[in-house]
């Protein structure tokens, strides 16, 4: 009861903090300095529609690294963590049968799924989305094909060579950016196309699909290991 | 909107926490845990948006001329989309370290956790 109340008192205090920044609040009317250079330079700069990929790859592109990295070692700390609890291939779980429905569905739309994930990170820079949307929504794919057979071993060899050749394209292409191009993950590598093309943008479309690529196999990983662990 | 958009982060945010801070089964503390994450990033986005504006992407409707007056904030969107990746994995690390803590104690119960204790 007196942990219950103290955890009210805290989150009281954290409230009025959120009022107090609630209620003083403005929306700017004007874009501010870094949205305004975005906003006029994307276009002629880097080509990309969407202006949140531009800032995504090219601009910010070392912190897409740096998160694609921190995904890397999630997905590597969840298969150490869980490696323990591994199933044997021999001894299979006896688990009630799925359903008519769920298996014949997922057949049917987990290659549909798969397919609207490519097209989502393939035209990252037109459209809404990008490469880390397109990865989960391959993921999704890969769920719905372990629902539908809980018992099916994933092949994590497939899994990991999918992941690590996509990474070292991507840092290829980001140490090639140096050498022919402006500076580390410098999109001109590429020429810029016409914008609102598919092939535009320079490396962008080429980076946010390794990305893509990465992420669901990263993401298809960390359901796998969490898939094959032991029922306890 | 924008105003209603961040109260409703805000409120979120200290749903997830007091789910946090109360609950005693772990499972139920990375439920908490997302949903103030979702809190959290519905804020920041709320923080991009300007009124009567549109999203950051350039087509027939929001020529490159015009960008300027019509687009909003385009830098939350792009940190909010780094938060959500980086939020979807620590959720899958809290899952992997929840599986190992009921192997070794065999129960789910916060309170079962005493070796560091005082």
């Amino acid at each position: 009861m007196i942990r219950k109340f103290a955890a009210i008192l805290l989150l009281a205090g954290i409230a009025s903090i959120f009022m107090g920044l609630l209620f003083t609040y403005e929306p700017d009317a004007e874009l501010n300095t870094t949205a305004r250079y975005y906003a006029e330079r994307t276009a002629a700069d880097i080509g990309a529609t969407n202006i949140v990929t531009a800032i995504v790859v090219t601009y910010r592109g070392l912190d897409t690294l740096g998160e694609v990295t921190v995904l890397f070692l999630t997905a590597a700390i969840v298969g150490l963590v869980l490696a323990h609890g591994r199933r044997r291939t021999s001894d299979k779980r006896r688990l009630a049968p799925v359903g008519e429905l769920l298996a014949t569905g997922s057949r049917f739309l987990a290659p549909l799924i798969i397919l609207l994930g490519v097209y989502v990170f393939a035209n990252g820079h037109l459209t809404p989305g990008g490469g880390f949307q397109g990865g989960a929504i391959i993921a999704s794919g890969v769920l719905l094909i372990l629902l539908a057979d809980p018992c099916r071993c994933l092949s994590h060899r497939v899994i990991d060579t999918v992941e690590s050749v996509s990474g070292l394209f991507y840092v290829g292409i980001a140490i090639l950016g140096i050498v022919l191009a402006g500076g580390f993950l410098d999109s001109h590598l590429l020429p810029r196309g016409e914008l609102g093309a598919l092939f535009s943008a320079g490396a962008i479309p080429l980076i946010y699909a390794l990305i893509g690529l990465k992420v669901g196999a990263e993401f298809s990983s960390i359901l796998a290991h969490l898939s094959e662990t032991e029922e306890l | 909107m924008a105003q209603i958009a961040m109260a409703a982060g805000f409120i979120l945010i200290l749903v997830g926490f007091y789910g946090a801070l109360t609950n005693r089964n772990i499972l139920r503390m990375i439920v908490a845990f997302t949903v103030a994450d979702t809190g959290v990033n519905i804020v920041m986005v709320a923080v991009g948006y300007m009124r009567g504006r549109t999203a950051p992407i350039l087509d027939e409707t929001v020529p490159v001329a015009d960008a300027l007056s019509r687009i909003i904030d385009p830098v939350p969107q792009a940190l909010v989309l780094t938060a959500i990746v980086i939020g979807m994995g620590i959720t899958a690390l809290m899952l992997a370290f929840a599986y190992r803590f009921y192997e070794k104690k065999r129960t789910l119960d916060i309170t079962k956790c005493t070796e560091l204790k005082w």
